[in-house]
């Protein structure tokens, strides 16, 4: 047979377009495309109902101090205790992540995980009762050797929470929330490191753990901090186990374990909202509007920090 | 320091399944041994037991001895790790570190050996095995850019740099050219001659003109059936393998007429 003939004349060098492959490059283009309004729609929504707030003379702001007053606590509260969350959660999740992929007996392996991604199932309302009833009580002696013998240190400077319901435990909450997401995508992402790469470091002589060390963790680093953001997103934006947890009053402070503590955005606006009228609700939503370039600004910087060194991802 | 090993009644085993079995044989010191047969007949498994690669596999267990200059590298107090410190390998597909850069690669095996050592004695060391693989000049001003970057053949003489970095006894090479075009393969090929005068070489080929071409003894492995496992038929010198062979499965099998 010879060879096919290609179609020269002009004109007739169109391309064949399938039914098929047309409409799913729609119908994706579509959902792209739908995700970016959607988020253009919050923002616009954001700055709208925001505007009032923004604009208004500093005492009509609730606090009657100025939106900046109203909203800077605020925004430390949630930095400060979605910090504390992922510092605690990130290496924990990571270390359970490897014990799962690379430790543990296969059978212990399945069922651990199981117990772990479960963790992400139970409603965040049942981790502040449970973060009030029973999580803060028990830190209270803990808090209280913290300020003792570590007291030197401007966070457990006190003094103690009788309640145990400070930063820290809401902080801590927040971790054990966070935990599953981490846990689940760096898992992901380490079963998928190629056995070449494993094999190359094992057959080096590396031990498990420097085998780990050279093939398995950087390969699985975009996926950790992948993780890490979405958590981070979680812990920014929770408001139910904060606002249950978190005893409120007063303004910034790294102190960590004593019970006057900022609120957060979001907690903040759960507590506040229902009360609220006119322009107190132009100031919670743009309390919200902070809390959203906040987010965005994390990703993107997370994004650019996965970027910086994406030739040497391992994804080619 | 290259060293000579001796493997005797070794059978293998990924679980219950025995994939090989009874080898014995002796593989000389500063010489290239390649391992030829069918896929499935037990080369490859049997390449990898001579560094304990074979036992990351879970499940996967060795009966028998493997002796490098007088050590049984099964033996109760024999270290995995260490072995395969002494006994370096190449890989059927090139397998560089995708997120170390040329010259982390090939110093990586040092690194984990010796922890700290001076800048300068690693960039000697670097260059040196390069050099050695026949790679410097083509990466000498890139030694910071990733080494997947490379072409297949340049990445699998990179993983060669890597392997002999660590200055091994034994070399082993699991299929290094299968992946590769014919002008790489023949710089792997000069390369493994001017390699075996520093390390005892085994090579797993299914290219038989190259068995003929670098290797001084040839194995040749087989299997009767599926489910049955595979072994060591014949060993001999490669002249005699490849002109006279004692057992006519080789001859069968080297001239084409195989089954």
């Amino acid at each position: 047979m010879t060879a096919t003939r290609i179609p020269s004349e002009p004109g007739a060098a169109k391309p064949v377009r399938r039914p098929g492959d047309r409409i799913f490059a729609g119908s994706a283009k579509a959902s792209g495309i739908l995700i970016l309004v959607i988020l253009a729609g919050v923002a616009a929504f954001l700055v709208a109902e925001a505007l009032p707030a923004l604009t208004a003379p500093a005492e009509d702001v609730p606090g009657g101090e100025g939106l900046t007053r109203y909203i800077g606590p605020l925004v430390f509260g949630t930095l400060l205790s979605a910090v504390i969350a992922l510092v605690v959660a990130t290496p924990l999740a990571v270390a359970i992540a490897l014990f799962i992929t690379h430790y543990a007996p296969r059978r212990l392996a399945q069922g651990l995980g199981y117990v772990v991604d479960l963790l992400a199932a139970i409603p965040s309302i049942v981790y502040g009762f449970w973060g009030i009833a029973w999580l803060a009580p028990k830190l209270v002696p803990f808090y209280q050797w913290l300020e003792d013998d570590l007291g030197f240190i401007p966070l457990f400077a006190g003094p103690t929470s009788s309640t145990g319901r400070t930063m820290l435990t809401a902080g801590l909450v927040l971790a054990i929330m966070i935990l599953p997401i981490i846990s689940a995508l760096s898992r992901e992402v380490f079963t998928q490191v190629p056995a070449l790469h494993k094999e190359a470091a094992l057959a080096l002589g590396a031990t498990r753990w420097e085998m780990i060390k050279i093939a398995v963790l950087p390969y699985g680093k975009s996926g950790i901090i992948g993780g890490a953001m979405l958590g981070l997103g979680r812990a920014l934006g929770e408001t139910m186990a904060v606002a249950l947890v978190l005893s409120v009053s007063g303004g910034i402070t790294f102190n960590l374990i004593t019970s006057g503590n900022p609120s957060t955005v979001a907690a903040n606006i759960a507590l506040e909202f229902p009360e609220s009228s006119g322009l107190d609700v132009n100031t919670l939503i743009a309390s919200g509007l902070a809390l959203f370039l906040i987010t965005l600004a994390v990703n993107m910087l997370a994004r650019w920090i996965v970027n910086r060194r994406a030739d040497f991802s391992g994804a080619n | 320091m290259a060293k000579r090993i001796e493997v005797s009644d070794l059978n293998i085993y990924y679980g219950n399944f025995r994939a090989v079995e009874g080898v014995n044989v002796s593989i000389e010191p500063r010489s290239i041994t390649a391992l030829i047969g069918p896929s499935g007949c037990g080369k490859s498994t049997f390449l990898r037991s001579i560094n304990r690669m074979h036992e990351v596999i879970p499940g996967a267990r060795v009966e028998g001895k493997v002796v490098m200059d007088g050590v049984d590298l099964y033996g109760a107090d024999a270290d995995p790790v260490d072995v395969r410190r002494q006994i370096g390998m190449v890989f059927q597909r090139p397998n560089p570190f995708p997120t170390m850069s040329i010259y982390d690669n090939v110093a990586a095996g040092m690194r984990l050996n010796n922890k700290r050592m001076k800048k300068a004695d690693l960039d000697d060391l670097v260059e040196r095995s390069l050099k050695g693989a026949n790679l410097w000049n083509e990466v000498k001003d890139r030694l910071d850019r990733p080494g997947s970057g490379l072409s297949g053949g340049q990445q699998q003489r990179l993983c060669i740099a890597r392997a002999i970095a660590v200055e091994p006894d034994v070399l082993l090479m699991d299929e290094p050219c299968s992946a590769l075009d014919p002008i790489s393969t023949l710089a792997i090929e000069d390369l493994m001659t001017q390699l075996k005068e520093r390390f005892t070489i085994v090579i797993v080929t299914h290219n038989m003109q190259q068995a003929a071409r670098v290797s001084e003894s040839t194995g040749f492995f087989n299997l009767n059936g599926v489910g049955q496992p595979g072994r060591l038929i014949e060993f001999n010198p490669t002249e005699k393998i490849f002109s006279n062979p004692e057992q006519k499965a080789t001859e069968d099998y080297i001239s084409g007429r195989f089954g």
